[in-house]
């Protein structure tokens, strides 16, 4: 299992088996919306904020 | 031996569908690559690095990225899943209005206006209360129900004073007193597949906002109104999203060109993202042609 910490809240991450990279995770400690950035080894960053013309 | 199709996966976020469907063609052993739009450039003298990809599936998370992308990919001859053409149409409220209604596709009742006394005047002819929408957005951001004139006066000096100058293309529907609920139709190459019912008490329906899913019978009149309004944007893979009139029926609200199906997959038991890589090998073996 890999794991990082939230750049928000300094929790502890641990990324579940199935992750994709540029997969959105929310933080269980602080909430905030992660995106994962790498698998091996685990990184994340805070996700980019919706913008305007999102959606479908 | 038979070229084996190259297939190119244009992405912003892997959200579940993304995950599905890359799940999907790693099952079938299809080569394809994932296409980050945060990542790539084009160089518009050198189309070279693309002509590898004999289609390309848009799941762009940015209407505008998506729009861009598929146009230049057009231009080079590369087909898209879906075209620039389709998103032009199904992404800007007008342009899918004005596509329904010169096919006859029945939609709730809209006026577009320039300026706030005219935005006004279309208010007041309609009744309140009536919805405003801005002409690009999705997932029911900025919608706003308006029920009478001071809230009309309101949102409408917001919108032209705080917006950018789209947000003063003022575009106004009815307002319809629908049940607790709206549906929406999964249609791949003017085929509907699937449909959910999505419930929600707040008038906004849509399950980006908490909404829930239903299962919801595809009668004939259903895929009729969902095929019909697939064909008057283009065709190829869409969410039609339809509201029940109380008296009219059937209106087509609004058609997704890069549709969400988190809720309705596992709802109807459909795999959706089969259907769809299915449908993109088709058209990169030229068997649909899109362009």
């Amino acid at each position: 299992m890999s794991t990082t910490t939230c750049p928000e809240c300094a929790a502890d991450i641990e990324l579940e088996a199935g992750t994709e990279e540029n997969e959105i995770i929310v933080c269980p400690d602080c909430g905030v919306d992660l995106e994962v950035t790498s698998l091996n080894p685990a990184t994340v960053e805070l996700a980019p904020m919706e913008e305007e013309d999102w959606g479908e | 031996m038979k070229k084996q199709p190259k297939i190119g996966v244009l992405y912003s976020r892997v959200r579940v569908e993304e995950k599905w469907i890359f799940t999907v063609l790693e099952q079938l052993g299809i080569d394809y690559d994932r296409l980050d739009d945060r990542k790539f450039f084009f160089d518009m003298n050198n189309p070279e690095p693309w002509l590898k990809y004999d289609a390309i599936l848009e799941r762009s998370i940015s209407y505008a990225r998506g729009l861009y992308s598929t146009r230049i990919l057009n231009a080079w001859g590369i087909p898209t899943v879906n075209t620039a053409k389709v998103a032009e149409i199904c992404g800007n409220k007008l342009a899918t209005v004005t596509a329904l209604s010169e096919k006859n596709v029945p939609q709730p009742e809209t006026r577009v206006a320039y300026t706030v006394p005219a935005a006004l005047d279309a208010i007041e002819e309609m009744g309140y209360p009536v919805v405003l929408k801005p002409m690009v957005g999705s997932w029911g951001r900025l919608l706003a129900k308006i029920n009478d004139r001071d809230a009309a006066e309101a949102v409408l000096e917001h919108k032209s004073v705080l917006g950018s100058y789209e947000h003063s293309i003022f575009y106004i529907q009815e307002f319809i007193d629908k049940p607790d609920r709206d549906i929406r139709v999964l249609v791949i190459n003017d085929e509907p597949i699937a449909a959910i019912y999505r419930h929600s008490p707040h008038w906004i329906t849509n399950t980006a906002r908490g909404g829930s899913g239903e299962i919801c019978p595809l009668t004939p009149e259903l895929t009729k109104i969902s095929r019909d309004a697939a064909i008057a944007v283009g065709g190829g893979l869409l969410a039609v999203d339809v509201i029940e009139h109380p008296e009219r029926g059937y209106q087509v609200n609004e058609i997704n060109h890069t549709m969400e199906f988190h809720t309705a997959a596992p709802t109807t038991g459909v795999d959706i993202p089969r259907l769809i890589v299915d449908y993109l090998m088709k058209v990169a073996r030229r068997e649909i042609e899109v362009l």
